[in-house]
């Protein structure tokens, strides 16, 4: 029996091209005639389209392209146009956000206001193709679960780059746009609130993070597992029903008592990855506007000891000891 | 076009594995304990960083000690620092001097031939400037050099400038037309370990008397405004002192809370002395030459080559793994002339007005 995979097979399902089940409600533009394309097949289904742009996916294009426009050409102007260095030095070059002596006053372009710009311009973006999500999976007549694990992505991303800033008084406390300098900017947010780990929301965001992580590789495996009794294919592929979910769940009885059922694995991956960015933008949110050094409110708190050194004990020479 | 996955991972697989060997250091990492155990708070080394340590931090070798004959003010004209080195002494300074220096281009490179007391070269300017700066590194920053001192060889290892200099960066927020101003950051540093970090953070903190510390020192806000771009800064300044010096955070840190000076180890207390020296070194000596220097040996704004932790360290956590080499040249640690420490240790911008007011018994030897 030919078996279809991905990645490790050349053998990829091809059936007639559709444009989709039929909807009950709503017109739905569909672009272009689908076609099939081997890498794709590689990947995922091998049919490409029908696409659906409509006016929320066209604005949102549309408002993207102008935030990357804006990014890249500061960022290209910033190796005096050189194209090669702009090639070259990319994960470096960024868009900083307005000195904090700004405050949240609109800077000048070239001091902060392109990066507002840009900031407005990408946000935008975002949040409209939040509502196309919303619409899309409405117009499909499905439940808005993808819409709603996207929105804790948002939340996590308007706190670190307005709601926070705002709070602090300060678009300066916001990332810069750029691949290394966000990074840094990172840890230059550690270091100077004594250190993120410390954070118990920063704690909890990575509990459900490598929890995601779990559960993805567990249900992954349960399913590649179960794939030669038909068990990953789709409702188009599958000729026998065969007894694929129920290995599976007694696989999983066998090894740790009880098995998550088709409907609730699906749920506890979907809480676990929300739970991700939202308890993190709590974290952030704390930062600097309640907590000032997490180490010491840690130590406070008694959630870290304070661990002695084996020397001398230094003190600060500026203070003579503090 | 099937070029499929099992092409595209090789391809990926080859530039991960040039990725690897070119940027990553070959193993065994040596680790030493530095703090409480299990907090990770240690040192580590590689074999291969440890040989090129001691391949290139050797002392060389030094003329044996000459102290006889008359006082070297009273033999040269124009003598002003070491006027009351004896001549033996004095003569065996300017040897090594050359030696360490302008070993290719000999007594020459600062003096006038047959008319060593002429200060017609810029370069014999500078170097009793810097004669001056050695005595009062030694006399003054005790608690940073210690017993292991400076010599002119400590920074110059045989070159006419020492490798490791800098110079000022643009000052951030200065224009680039109506795209968005250049902020100092955000290009390869190799100030900062080839990060995006700010590319000059000496001016700042090395030259001007910016504050280092950002961290909130209380749990919750009691007002302190550093903000996180001013930690880029700082942070551009600890990967300098970190490279400099070939040692990661934990010499001085325990990285889970890196302000906290109670879990510190003492080497951030030298530290601490090291940030006021240069700041001392870098106003005080190397500012007011700016003129004498020619201008292609300025910076591209114009100012004059400066000094930071590199400049002595190059890549060890002592100069010359701490070989005392100044012990040998007495002279330079203001030799037997208690009067010269005192005049130099109250305020070190006493230091050079002292230097400069002509050699005046009890100014400088």
């Amino acid at each position: 029996m030919i078996e279809s995979q991905n990645i490790f097979t050349r053998v990829q399902i091809r059936g007639p091209v559709h444009a989709g089940v039929p909807l009950q409600r709503g017109p739905w533009m569909r672009e272009g005639k689908p076609f099939f394309s081997y890498l794709a097949g590689q990947l995922g289904c091998a049919q490409v389209g029908p696409f659906y742009l409509g006016g929320l996916g066209i604005a949102s294009l549309i408002c993207g392209f102008v935030a990357i426009e804006i990014i890249g050409f500061n960022m290209w102007a910033s190796v005096n146009w050189n194209p090669l260095l702009f090639l070259r030095d990319l994960p470096w070059l960024a868009l900083e956000p307005p000195a904090p002596s700004n405050g949240l006053h609109l800077p000048p372009l070239d001091q902060g206001g392109w990066w507002l710009l840009a900031g407005f311009f990408l946000t935008t973006s975002i949040l409209l193709w939040w509502a196309r999500t919303y619409r899309r999976a409405r117009a499909l007549g499905l439940g808005t679960h993808t819409a709603w694990c996207f929105a804790a992505a948002i939340w996590l991303y308007l706190v670190l780059g307005i709601i926070r800033p705002v709070l602090m008084g300060s678009f300066g406390e916001a990332p810069p746009f750029g691949i290394f300098p966000h990074l840094d900017w990172t840890v230059a947010f550690s270091l100077r609130y004594g250190n993120l780990y410390y954070d118990p929301f920063h704690m909890l965001s990575i509990v459900f993070l490598y929890g995601s992580v779990l559960l993805f590789a567990m249900h992954a495996g349960t399913i590649l597992a179960v794939s030669r009794f038909g068990g990953d294919k789709e409702v188009e592929q599958t000729i026998d029903r065969g007894t694929a979910a129920e290995r599976a769940a007694l696989f999983w009885r066998w090894t740790m008592g009880f098995n998550a059922t088709m409907e609730s694995i699906h749920r506890w991956a979907w809480w676990f990855a929300v739970l991700t960015p939202l308890t993190g933008g709590i974290g952030i949110l704390l930062t600097g506007t309640v907590v000032d050094n997490w180490f010491l409110w840690a130590l406070k708190h008694g959630v870290a000891p304070h661990y002695p050194l084996p020397m001398v004990p230094v003190v600060d020479p500026a203070t003579g000891g503090k | 076009m099937r070029i499929g996955l099992p092409s595209l991972a090789l391809a990926a697989t080859f530039g991960a594995a040039v990725l690897v060997v070119l940027t990553l250091n070959r193993p065994p990492v040596i680790t030493v304990q530095e703090g409480y155990r299990g907090t990770g708070q240690q040192l580590n080394f590689t074999p291969t960083e440890v040989a090129n340590a001691l391949g290139s931090n050797v002392v060389p070798p030094m003329l044996p000690r000459i102290s006889g004959g008359p006082l070297a003010g009273t033999v040269y004209k124009n003598v002003q620092v070491l006027k009351y080195v004896s001549t033996g002494a004095f003569t065996r300074l300017m040897v090594s001097m050359t030696n360490w220096v302008a070993p290719q281009q000999g007594c020459g490179y600062c003096h006038v031939a047959g008319n060593f007391a002429s200060d017609a070269k810029y370069t014999k300017v500078v170097a009793r400037r810097m004669l001056q700066m050695t005595i009062a590194t030694n006399v003054t920053y005790q608690d940073h050099v210690g017993p292991v001192g400076v010599t002119c060889y400590t920074c110059h290892r045989g070159n006419n400038a020492p490798a490791n200099i800098w110079f000022s960066g643009p000052v951030p927020g200065s224009s680039n037309g109506i795209a968005e101003a250049n902020m100092g950051k955000n290009l390869p540093a190799s100030a900062a370990d080839y990060s995006s970090l700010p590319s000059d953070p000496f001016t700042p903190f090395l030259l001007n008397n910016d504050s280092i510390r950002v961290s909130g020192v209380t749990a919750l806000p009691t007002g302190n405004r550093q903000s996180i771009k001013q930690t880029d800064w700082t942070y551009a300044l600890m990967m300098h002192y970190s490279d400099a010096l070939g040692v990661n955070c934990e010499f001085c840190h325990n990285s889970r809370a890196f302000a906290d000076w109670s879990q510190s180890t003492p080497q951030r207390v030298k530290a601490f002395y090291a940030e006021a020296m240069l700041r001392d070194l870098n106003s005080n000596y190397m500012v007011p030459l700016t003129q004498i220097f020619p201008v292609n040996l300025r910076g591209p704004g114009g100012d004059v080559a400066k000094i930071n932790c590199a400049t002595c360290h190059q890549g060890a956590y002592e100069p010359l793994l701490g070989a005392p080499m100044a012990k040998y040249f007495p002279e330079l640690e203001g030799a037997g002339t208690a009067q010269a420490a005192a005049t130099i240790k109250p305020t070190a911008a006493a230091a050079p007005a002292a230097a400069n007011s002509g050699g005046t018994p009890g100014s400088l030897p």
